[in-house]
């Protein structure tokens, strides 16, 4: 189970409380990419067995999204941060990289 | 949709009430109102204080007094419920205050069936928390705590007006369902001494 505290509304819930909508941080292609970064945003995604980003929606609740940074194997939630960023912040980064040194996910280390 | 439109519009249920060891009961009707838009705006926290009398909920929290509360539900949104008799009134008072087209009221009187638990404290944070994932331990859901969940398979709303009470709200459509769940956990028998 997992529980997480949706920095939106502040409360902290489990899991059954929230919907994942995936993966984090993906770059939206528009009609104008090329074939190459569309399928990448379209179909491609990781799969980690370990340090992960995704999107959740606090749907029984605030209903707001937000960003959350777990990991997939110990369901420990490192944090979550708010939707309106395409990065995540520097201090959930070193949190991750203290718990989980060399840890890798996407670009991001 | 005569009980909608009727001269008298009945609630979902028509007062049903349950006397398990927790009293489960269907509230009478309310005048309620969503509130949407920046609650840091000065006409939108006077919109909703002004009406209810009542002082502005921070996040987690309703305000009231009796029928009249204010509380909040999202980080745009409000709660807004007040005595059935001045629903008309309200209405033009909130037409006439929410100009601002990014400042939203919808009447939502009769989209939701409100219900009460009461009796002992323990008891009635037991039955709560029996059918949502949400600690309603007196140090985590004192008096005045507001909180949006799930009441098994539905959405619902929590509040602690009182000790030995917790309203909830949730959409009418699923008035007989909340209403069953309700009175399934507080069947007597079925006490755990969750907060004894
Ligand atoms: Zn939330």
């Amino acid at each position: 189970m997992l529980l997480l505290d949706c920095p939106c509304c502040g409360q902290r819930g489990e899991e059954t409380e929230f919907h994942c909508g995936g993966e984090a941080h993906i770059t939206r292609e528009g009609p104008s990419s090329d074939d190459a970064a569309f399928e990448h945003y379209m179909f491609e995604r990781v799969n980690p067995r370990g340090v992960h980003f995704e999107r959740w929606r606090h749907v029984a609740g605030c209903g707001k999204w937000f960003h959350a940074a777990r990991d997939t194997v110990t369901l420990e939630v490192w944090g979550t941060y708010p939707a309106q960023t395409s990065r995540p912040p520097e201090e959930l980064l070193e949190k991750i990289r203290a718990a989980r040194p060399g840890f890798k996910w996407r670009d991001i280390a | 949709m005569s009980d909608l439109t009727g001269p008298a519009p009945v609630t979902a249920l028509g007062g049903a009430a349950f006397e398990g060891y927790v009293r489960v009961a269907e509230e009478p009707q309310r005048a309620m109102f969503t509130l949407r838009g920046d609650l840091s705006a000065t006409a939108m926290k006077n919109a909703a204080t002004g009406l209810a009398g009542v002082d502005m909920p921070g996040q987690g929290q309703a305000a009231l007094n009796a029928e009249r509360m204010v509380a909040w539900m999202s980080p745009d949104e409000l709660l807004l419920t007040l005595p059935w008799a001045e629903h008309d009134k309200a209405c033009a008072q909130l037409d006439a205050t929410l100009g601002d087209p990014m400042l939203n009221w919808g009447d939502v009187s009769q989209a939701r069936a409100h219900f009460s638990l009461s009796g002992p404290d323990g008891a009635v944070r037991e039955v709560a928390a029996k059918l949502a994932p949400v600690d309603f331990s007196p140090a985590a859901f004192p008096q005045g705590s507001f909180r949006r969940s799930r009441m098994n398979q539905v959405a619902a709303a929590f509040w602690c007006p009182a000790p030995g009470r917790i309203e909830v709200i949730c959409f009418r459509s699923v008035a007989d369902y909340a209403f069953r769940l309700l009175s399934d956990a507080a069947r007597p028998g079925s006490e755990v001494g969750l907060y004894a």
